[in-house]
């Protein structure tokens, strides 16, 4: 063991999204997202107290269009603040990234405990059913790559991206290999610099508008929230402006590819597979190594991006006989995300709430569902 | 072409309702621009929601076009933004808008954000059917209030002046008033320029004989600048020199001899404000100098400052996946509090672990084995924890006391406090092992 940091995963986080070019942290303070809050006060190239979670969004936004990568981090209660100014940011197709850290809720719930019972509601956080680019953090090395790769995201695809976390990923102190850490490249932003006439939302092979900050001093840019056609034009439902939409939603399909992170841990001959996500993915690692170690042939896969759903992930769990899905939440809302509420006999459901799921009670389940 | 003839509005008519006060607003905002010799780019309109957010499309300027009462904070992200770049930033909204918006209007204010807020008062918010704002004066009517509004209105120039705005001023909405306007414009940092109008569409009809002077005067609203000040403007500090948040000042040196022991799991809890965490946290690195794994988390009250402190830890000879635990091997307990939060914890603990109990604490019957300690007598509250630790260390060497008193030795409590005298050592233990 060399360079060996105990050290929180926020410090991390941090670190990686400065790295990847983040430039301005905007944040209102929220238990348990406040350490992000702390290091990026200290790391950021620029940071921003704002008094509270909405004008913590339109801050990003403005910061975004004027050619910044914005960054905050928050918790439930803000979050829900933030959700009319994520769609605004979400039409006007600025880049931003928003560090989730899960707590328990409802409403303010309970502080200082984790949580992963956000789901369902980022993904239906852009009215219409819209894709949102989210992923979810599971171990500490995803703590590093993923925020650096968020940033990328929501640069290329111009969109704000949602990263997951929870208070026991964030806050907990690890013994980490710090030597180990490295290669993370700051984002090359492509910037229109045509002298032809700028049309703020025409879209690229990629379905990407080219970005001009609004410094420009050689074209005019239009950002809206509203329904619009390419120049930025408010529109009532045109045929051009109704496509326009409809692209926001295809641009996120379309380039999710590049984008597709997930640890697949595939045992030979296994019938049963462990899906899981976050937090729940260090129980469901520990409990796959103890099952195999009885002889139990299990495979496991953890999924770091998760909204939208990607296919790829059909593809792995329609192999197997018996699919598990542990999530910290009441009623499994990656996995009626996946399958629906009624459960076929097939699928199992491995929740909790108010309490990490422990790596017993993800044995005990398979066991006892699959022995059956 | 000269600037006078520049046209910041496109030759299509201006999308309001005939007498509507929005039209002189953009007409008189497009001679104020001319007049300050501003090119098309340097101007960035924001605007909200509300009739007057319409006009986007009739303005050649850049614009941006938000949520409803939101403008503010929107352009205030902007103009962070582009500060440097020499824009003008100018927003445009509705009383409705500045009702829901308020914060952003006091916040920006305070600020001193670089930017001019045009208010279109027109008493009410018209593009729903005409529904009072906080902006209708007291008896004023609309549509849906008949008998006129009951209380006194904002005075929105009043609440951004006391807010700390460079420049207030309330005009009546008639004429020319691009004069004014290219006033507010020039000036630096927050300036608002709020302008009484009428809309056509629900005011007249439900105030007949409506004179806009009059409704003015009998609200006490009076045209006037109520504020023009030099004042610094908000400028988001730049912070160039940061260091790495995973920098060689982090990293710990195994420095002893690994113990022979597998993963241990630890729960140490006491009272807030007696070091559990700082204790904790120095357990652990002292753990990584003999060249094992740790984890460590906190569980406290939101009010830090009392009642329980707790913390988990894991040591292993191998790196640790899962950092939780639903009850510890070792459970070490400093005070009533921590004993209080423990309590369904070592309720589990089963025979072959083992409890750390501060003298004096009555505990229940348990399974677990109890060992009886003094961790407190005579002992600073601050540094309870501390020497907790090391009492503990010294009856159940899981890794050697030499690599604690190391690890606390060269943190910032070893260098200012004398370690021998708090932790009670007779001999010259810490000088040999720093």
């Amino acid at each position: 063991m060399k360079n060996i940091g105990f050290i929180d995963s926020s410090r991390l986080i941090t670190e990686s999204l400065v790295r990847a070019g983040a430039d301005v942290f905007v944040g209102y303070p929220i238990t348990p997202a406040n350490l992000l809050y702390l290091y990026a006060g200290k790391r950021f190239p620029q940071f921003i107290a704002a008094p509270d979670e909405i004008t913590t969004l339109q801050l990003m936004s403005g910061l975004a269009a004027a050619g910044k990568i914005p960054v905050t981090a928050t918790s439930f209660p803000g979050f829900a603040l933030m959700i009319e100014s994520i769609n605004m940011a979400y039409m006007m197709e600025l880049p931003m990234v928003i560090v989730f850290v899960q707590r328990l809720g409802p409403a303010t719930g309970t502080a200082t405990v984790g949580a992963q019972g956000d789901v369902s509601i980022v993904n239906g956080v852009i009215s219409g059913g819209l894709a949102l680019p989210t992923m979810s953090i599971s171990n500490t090395s995803d703590c590093w790559t993923l925020p650096a790769k968020a940033v990328e995201m929501a640069v290329t695809m111009r969109t704000p991206v949602v990263i997951f976390t929870s208070k026991e990923e964030v806050m907990t102190q690890h013994s980490v290999n710090l030597g180990e850490i490295s290669g993370i490249k700051k984002v090359e932003r492509t910037i229109y610099n045509s002298k032809e006439k700028y049309i703020p939302y025409r879209p690229d092979k990629d379905l990407v508008p080219e970005f001009l900050p609004l410094t420009s001093n050689e074209h005019q840019i239009r950002l809206t929230a509203s329904t619009h056609d390419q120049m930025g034009i408010i529109q009532n439902t045109s045929d051009e402006a109704l496509e326009n939409t409809l692209r926001l939603h295809k641009k996120v399909l379309h380039n999710m590819e590049k984008f597709t992170f997930y640890n697949y841990d595939a045992d030979p001959g296994a019938e049963t597979i462990l899906l899981s996500f976050g937090i729940s993915s260090l129980a469901s690692a520990t409990a796959v190594k103890t099952l195999r170690a009885r002889g139990e042939k299990i495979s496991l896969l953890l999924a770091k991006s998760l909204l939208p759903v990607p296919q790829k992930y059909y593809e792995i769990l329609h192999k197997y006989k018996h699919i598990f899905v542990a999530e910290e939440n009441l009623t499994g809302q990656y996995r009626q995300l996946l399958f629906g509420s009624k459960l076929p006999d097939h699928i199992h459901g491995i929740n909790k709430l108010g309490k990490m799921i422990e790596p017993s009670e993800i044995i005990s389940k398979i066991q006892s569902s699959t022995q059956q | 072409m000269t600037n006078m003839e520049k046209e910041f509005l496109t030759k299509e008519p201006l999308p309001f309702c005939k007498g509507c006060g929005h039209t002189l607003i953009s007409q008189n905002t497009e001679k104020a621009l001319q007049k300050l010799n501003y090119k098309l780019t340097d101007v960035i309109l924001v605007t909200d929601i509300g009739c007057h957010g319409i006009i986007d499309k009739s303005f050649l300027t850049h614009t941006v076009h938000g949520l409803h009462g939101r403008s503010v904070a929107l352009a205030a992200g902007v103009s962070i933004g582009v500060a440097g770049h020499g824009k003008k930033v100018i927003v445009f909204m509705g009383d409705g808008s500045a009702t829901i918006g308020m914060q952003h209007l006091i916040d920006s204010a305070h600020n001193n954000d670089d930017m001019t807020v045009v208010i279109h008062n027109n008493m009410l918010y018209g593009m729903t059917g005409g529904q009072p704002s906080e902006f209708t004066p007291k008896g004023f009517k609309t549509p849906t209030l008949q008998d006129g509004a009951a209380g006194d209105c904002y005075d929105i120039c009043e609440v951004v002046t006391a807010a700390g705005a460079s420049y207030v001023r309330r005009i009546t909405g008639i004429g020319d008033f691009s004069e004014e306007l290219a006033e507010a414009f020039s000036r630096k940092g927050f300036s608002l320029i709020e302008v009484m109008e009428v809309c056509p569409s629900y005011a007249v009809k439900a105030n007949p004989g409506f004179k806009l002077k009059e409704v003015q005067q009998n609200a006490g609203l009076h045209s006037k600048i109520y504020t023009d000040e030099d004042k610094p403007v908000f400028i988001a500090k730049m912070n160039a020199a940061s260091k790495s948040l995973v920098d060689v000042e982090n990293f710990i040196e195994q420095k002893f001899n690994t113990p022979a022991i597998q993963q241990t799991t630890i729960m140490f809890a006491g009272s807030a404000g007696e070091g559990v965490q700082v204790a904790a946290e120095l357990f652990a690195k002292a753990a990584i100098t003999c060249g094992l794994f740790a984890t460590k988390k906190g569980s406290y009250p939101v009010t830090v400052g009392i009642g329980y402190s707790a913390s988990q830890l894991i040591i292993a000879p191998s790196e640790i996946i899962y950092t939780g635990f639903d009850y510890p091997d070792i459970m070490i307990i400093t005070s009533q509090d921590g004993y209080d939060f423990a309590k369904k914890m070592i309720r589990k603990m089963p025979e072959t672990s083992v409890v750390f109990l501060n003298s004096g604490i009555e505990a229940e019957p348990i399974s677990a084995r109890i060992i009886i300690t003094d961790f407190r007598t005579d002992m600073a509250a601050k540094n309870v924890s501390l020497f907790a630790m090391y009492q503990f260390l010294k009856q159940h060497e899981i890794i050697p006391v030499e690599a604690f008193l190391h690890t606390v030795s060269n943190s910032k409590i070893g260098e200012k406090t004398d370690l021998k005298k708090m932790f009670r050592i007779q001999d010259n233990t810490i000088q040999e092992t720093t």
